[in-house]
């Protein structure tokens, strides 16, 4: 008998056979008003910003609100200021040196500052943990109230991978001190465009 | 040793357990305010530990429903009946390609099956990414916490430590410049390990992915550079539905650290491009927790580590002094449930003040498994001889009221007059930092039936 047969017959052999049933998971559950003011405080509250774009276009944002950076990787159509081009690239290492990344995010959560970022195999998974700093694109108006509507909206039939990313990373590891920046990017802003 | 004994180490220095106390009262009063934001919590709890429930009945469907699925989108899967199988598992996957430099996200299971110093052992360098468990590490020691390894360390020890290991500033134990430096000397690691290992917080059987979730951006780095990811897990980590996440995820980080979420909710469906990604399902004791009633819920366990922040024991004796992987009150039920003879005084490192099961997301009775483990380790026989004694001489008194009468009015009597060096002996381990009251003259027997009069 394998390990599988054996830990499966172990199972059987103890499960008390209740009568159980899975819950319906969209309970009632609260809703906010203004979702984008909200969206921007629990934002605010883990350490990231969010930003509506008014008559300007991303590139001339991202000139005007990052200056001095040397690499930009953009895998966002519209933002065309990437200073390397992730065709050139063959393994995520070499984007250990890149300064901010701009990427595409499909909506913002409400109640806790997450964007939800879905990847496509084209895209290296590293870019969104390897560059220094992050800029989340995401549609004007995409923002749900709580991670109830979140799910409803995401699926893996077709993606490899997908994550919620709320602010930018960080740690408490040392007495409790909340440091940003910890292994992730050190930097962390939602444009809504 | 037992955890009194361990304990006792570490009231030694009252200041440092004040402190400690006090750090990890911090963060259950964030975790009140967090769950005090959310009008449904309550009905969220409900929800969450009647999917985990369910799942836990079904356990052997959701396994194979989940290898069918992961399969299918080309993520390898493992099975492992105990902690010697996964690490041999583990170690074959990395010798297949060669590996010997893994980086490792934070995963209580690899603790559990000792999976670092086997590694070593056979010659593969494990570093552990997250930065509160890459600090023990350095130090030699063990998590003393699940969700905050190194909540039992000062910036000074973090300070002096990487000053011997990093050789960062003397001196120098600002908590941004020590995270700055871990995480240059942690980037090179990143970027020059073979292999990545992480745990798991949910295995979806619905879609064949498991979620990790971090602060750090750690377990994501890794396993996105290395070609070979490996994720292991506990049997109980599986959810039947991707929707019962929305459950989940709402009360995991504000239960564990008052967040609204943790910075990164990572799903991974696939390995990266060219890349191969392996799940061992691990078993090491779980599937046999099952069959008691008693102790089945602490399989609902999401590891947030709120039980172990309120616990008054925990905050006051620290997480070394509990001896067993996972410390605090969930630890200290799987620890019994494990080996009741190895763990036998942890169901007794408690109060039964029952603020565990009260601040549990899954509303998991841990003070309720906590009393009847104890029940159990009186049966076994594994009480101890004075204990087990004392008690059956007071059962007894208390059996005979005009016993207990006459003992309570010699106790009275005799004992305010005792010398201290009698009273606060060493047979009497209750005298240990702590004073008597004051003995009243009557007992309340005796001042009820005046009143009554």
């Amino acid at each position: 008998m394998n390990s599988k047969e054996a830990i499966l017959n172990n199972i059987r052999k103890n499960l008390p056979n209740l009568k159980t049933t899975l819950p319906y998971t969209n309970i009632s559950h609260m809703s906010y008003e203004n979702k984008d003011e909200k969206f921007a405080i629990s934002l605010k509250s883990v350490g990231g910003n969010a930003i509506w774009l008014q008559n300007e276009t991303i590139d001339e944002f991202v000139k005007e609100s990052y200056k001095d950076l040397k690499v930009i990787v953009s895998t966002c159509k519209d933002a065309t200021c990437s200073t390397l081009d992730l065709k050139d690239i063959k393994e995520p290492h070499e984007l250990k040196d890149v300064d901010l990344a701009i990427i595409e995010g499909e909506f913002g959560v409400a109640e806790n500052g997450a964007v939800w970022v879905k990847n496509q195999p084209s895209i290296p998974r590293a870019l969104y943990f390897i560059a220094k700093q992050l800029l989340i694109i995401v549609k004007k108006g995409e923002v749900v109230d709580t991670m109830h509507e979140a799910y409803e909206r995401i699926e893996f039939n077709e993606s490899g991978y997908g994550t919620f990313i709320s602010g930018p990373s960080k740690t408490a590891d040392i007495e409790q001190s909340l440091v940003i920046g910890a292994h992730g990017p050190t930097d962390a802003c939602v444009l809504f465009v | 040793m037992g955890h009194p004994e361990l304990a006792e180490k570490f009231v030694a220095n009252t200041k440092r357990m004040h402190w400690h106390d006090k750090a990890l009262w911090f963060v259950r009063e964030k975790r009140d305010l967090a769950s005090k934001s959310i009008d449904e919590w309550e009905e969220l709890r409900r929800v969450a530990s009647e999917i985990k429930a369910h799942t836990i009945n079904n356990l052997d469907k959701y396994l194979l429903e989940f290898e069918k699925n992961a399969k299918a989108k080309g993520i390898h899967v493992h099975w492992a009946k105990d902690a010697n199988e996964h690490n041999e598992i583990v170690l074959n996957l990395l010798n297949k390609i060669g590996a010997k430099k893994l980086v490792k996200s934070k995963s209580m299971l690899t603790e559990e099956c000792h999976l670092n110093p086997f590694l070593e052992k056979n010659g593969i360098e494990v570093v552990d990414t997250d930065l509160g468990e890459r600090i023990v590490q350095l130090r030699g020691e063990v998590p003393s916490h699940i969700v905050l390894p190194a909540i039992h360390l000062k910036k000074e020890d973090v300070g002096t430590t990487f000053e011997k290991y990093l050789g960062t500033q003397k001196g120098n134990s600002d908590p941004t410049y020590l995270t700055r430096e871990a995480r240059k000397h942690l980037r090179e690691k990143f970027l020059g390990a073979d292999a990545s290992m992480t745990g798991v917080n949910f295995a979806i059987a619905q879609t064949g992915g498991v979620v990790v979730c971090t602060n750090e951006g750690n377990a994501d780095l890794g396993a996105s550079l290395p070609k070979l990811h490996i994720a292991s897990m506990g049997l109980e980590k599986v959810i039947p539905r991707l929707k019962d996440l929305s459950i989940f995820t709402r009360l995991l980080a504000r239960s564990a650290t008052g967040q609204p979420v943790t910075s990164y909710t990572s799903h991974f469906h696939a390995p990266v491009v060219d890349g191969e990604m392996h799940v061992i399902l691990v078993d090491n004791g779980r599937s046999d927790i099952i069959a008691n009633e008693d102790f089945r819920q602490s399989l609902n366990c999401i590891r947030c580590g709120a039980c172990i922040n309120t616990c008054p024991v925990y905050r006051r004796s620290g997480g070394h002094s509990y001896g067993y992987t996972i410390p605090g009150p969930i630890g200290s039920t799987l620890g019994a449930s494990k080996d009741l003879r190895a763990n036998k005084t942890l169901p007794f490192a408690c109060t039964l003040c029952a603020s565990c099961s009260n601040v549990c997301p899954l509303k998991i009775n841990l003070h309720n498994q906590l009393y009847k483990h104890r029940q159990n380790v009186v049966k076994a026989g594994l009480l101890g001889f004075k204990k087990y004694t004392a008690l059956k001489v007071a059962t007894w008194v208390m059996k005979h009221p005009a016993l207990m009468d006459f003992s309570g009015k010699m106790a009275r009597k005799i004992v305010p007059k005792l010398p201290r060096s009698i009273l606060y002996s060493k047979a009497n381990a209750w005298g240990k930092k702590r004073e008597l009251p004051k003995f009243p003259q009557k007992s309340f027997k005796e001042l009820y039936k005046e009143r009554k009069k």
